[in-house]
């Protein structure tokens, strides 16, 4: 194992926050931070484990491409998914703009 | 009520899919007020569905095996038309524009949807108290939590609102709320069932399973329900596996394991349950043994980094665009992060904070890495003690069900419940929770059947005969 975590802090909190387009409170920042250390602590018996060679396991079943043949079938209905979005123009789903002003 | 006779005698013609339905929504309105078992109920939808099947009865169509069987779904499952929400404000009012392949299952096999039942919030949780639209109550004690995720579907079965329901078994949802309400629930060997329109939290340990007031009944459900979906790549290619037909071949010469790491930290009255069940096992002619498999004690710590990680990838989708909830921002990323702040409940947060972390830069291989490397620890360890017995016995939660609130508070100490179901999800192997008998709380005990890989008609066999010796 190349790295050692080092203890969860504040910041790595509001980062990972960020990173996973959440808002939290300074108080929300604090309870969560304990309570992630807590979960990290728990795999503290991993850390400790010298599992070099040993490979990891991604999925229970061994995965490989599933083809299908190239036959056009039946998609969802347009109607009926655009009825669950949020907000719709002209059969698109409507966003806030992405693209900014040109500098 | 047994849903193979219920289907029996409404294939029969000796009752009405209606009248059956109709007395699955009075038990319902009898007693889901107190335990809230159910999130949303399709009421005219169930009993449209019932006066048709019954009218193709009365024409001499054959219907199928659950034939007029009420069911509760967990809310997780996608219901053309029937709001999907997973217990959380982001999806709350969502309706689905297709059917899980559950769903299609089901209807093809006579089976009316009664409702969608409690759960914690995507799945995460053991009590059912995450749920965005209030908590569900064990019909044994209103004071004491069902388990979870699956609360609420264990506890419409343990309260006869319904013979049978679906639940989602991730680390241990199904089995957990079936030892805690005492009902048989099972989680079938990973890819036996199709996830398709099964709300994704952990991708590669998700599977669908049954809950059922007998063992019999949760067979035939699981007989219906198994299956190759060439709409879920994951799932396995292989037939659905006959269950019922072999129920009653005992266990004479099998060999069973009592396996000590699924006993650590067992309370008293469940450890004497588990010994109980094995001499009820060995009084029928199984070969039991003593085992021990220490690499199981990994499987906490590898369950809450692996899930954890493949959640907060599976939960990007939640992002105020296509469906669910939208909170208004000024531009794109506003909206997201408002829209997910608002949405989301405070597990569910913890949850994606923890995978993001564990999966990022620098820690990735500390965390998510040598977490991927523990699974392999636990699926060769299964393997070598599948080598030498044909099943594992142990308990399915370390006690019998806690208060509601009394754990809440503290995610460590509600972790602590999933202890002995989470390495069959890793492993991807089958298990299921069979009731035997009831603790000092007078609360009931589940014990946990484990098996390899394709192993559910040995499992079920197994879990007859414990079933027939357990306590009255």
């Amino acid at each position: 194992m190349s790295e050692n975590p080092t203890s969860l802090s504040e910041e790595d909190v509001r980062h990972v926050a960020r990173l996973a387009r959440l808002t939290l409170s300074d108080d929300e920042v604090g309870r969560f931070t304990e309570q992630l250390r807590g979960v990290l602590d728990l795999a503290a018996d991993l850390e400790a484990l010298n599992l070099d060679g040993i490979e990891p396991t991604a999925h229970p079943s061994e995965l490989s491409n599933v083809l299908r043949t190239d036959e056009v079938v039946a998609s969802l209905n347009q109607d009926a998914v655009f009825a669950a979005a949020p907000k719709i123009i002209d059969h698109r789903f409507s966003v806030p703009k992405i693209v900014g002003d040109a500098p | 009520m047994s849903a193979l006779r219920t289907a029996q005698d409404v294939a029969d013609g000796e009752r009405s899919a209606s009248e059956v339905v109709a007395e699955s929504f009075r038990a319902i309105d009898q007693r889901d007020a107190e335990i809230h078992a159910f999130l949303t109920l399709q009421r005219e939808q169930a009993l449209g569905e019932a006066e048709a099947l019954d009218v193709r009865i009365t024409n001499g169509e054959n219907v199928g095996p659950l034939a007029g069987v009420p069911i509760g779904i967990k809310d997780n499952m996608c219901q053309i038309g029937e709001v999907t929400s997973c217990a959380s404000r982001i999806l709350e009012g969502w309706r689905p524009p297709y059917d899980a392949t559950v769903i299609t299952k089901l209807k093809a096999a006579g089976a009316i949807a009664v409702g969608k039942t409690n759960m914690d919030e995507f799945a995460m949780g053991s009590s059912t108290e995450n749920s965005a639209f209030g908590v569900t109550r064990n019909p044994h004690d209103p004071e004491k939590v069902p388990g979870g995720s699956s609360g609420g579907s264990a506890a419409a079965v343990a309260a006869s609102m319904v013979p049978l329901s679906l639940g989602s078994d991730t680390g241990g949802s199904i089995r957990q709320p079936a030892a805690l309400c005492g009902v048989v629930g099972v989680k079938p060997t990973y890819g036996l069932v199709s996830r398709y329109g099964l709300v994704a939290f952990a991708s590669s340990l998700d599977q669908i399973g049954p809950f059922a007031n007998n063992v019999e009944d949760a067979a035939l459900l699981l007989e219906v329900i198994a299956g190759h979906d060439p709409k879920d790549s994951t799932s396995l290619n292989q037939p659905a596996p006959s269950l019922v037909a072999h129920l009653d071949h005992g266990v004479r010469g099998l060999r069973i394991g009592i396996c000590s790491d699924l006993l650590q930290g067992a309370s008293d009255d469940v450890a004497t349950a588990v010994a109980q069940a094995a001499a009820v096992l060995q009084g029928a002619g199984a070969e039991l043994s003593e085992i021990s498999i220490p690499e199981l004690g990994l499987g906490l710590s590898a369950y809450y980094l692996i899930a954890p990680a493949e959640a907060s990838s599976n939960l990007a989708r939640y992002d105020g665009v296509r469906y669910g909830l939208r909170v208004d921002g000024d531009d794109v990323t506003a909206m997201n992060t408002r829209s997910r702040t608002a949405g989301f409940g405070d597990e569910v947060k913890r949850r994606i904070m923890l995978g993001t972390y564990a999966l990022s830069a620098g820690y990735y291989d500390a965390y998510y890495g040598q977490a991927q490397r523990a699974r392999t620890l636990i699926i060769q360890a299964f393997a070598k003690a599948y080598g030498s017995v044909d099943l594992i016995l142990g308990a399915t939660t370390p006690t019998t069900a806690f208060g509601i609130g009394e754990k809440s508070g503290d995610p460590l100490a509600m972790y602590q419940s999933d202890i002995c179901t989470i390495p069959t999800n890793l492993a991807g192997h089958p298990a299921l929770s069979v009731p035997f008998g009831k603790g000092v709380d007078q609360m009931p005990i589940g014990v946990q059947l484990l098996g390899p890989t394709l192993s559910e008609q040995r499992l079920f066999q197994a879990a007859r005969v414990i079933e027939q010796g357990a306590p009255a």
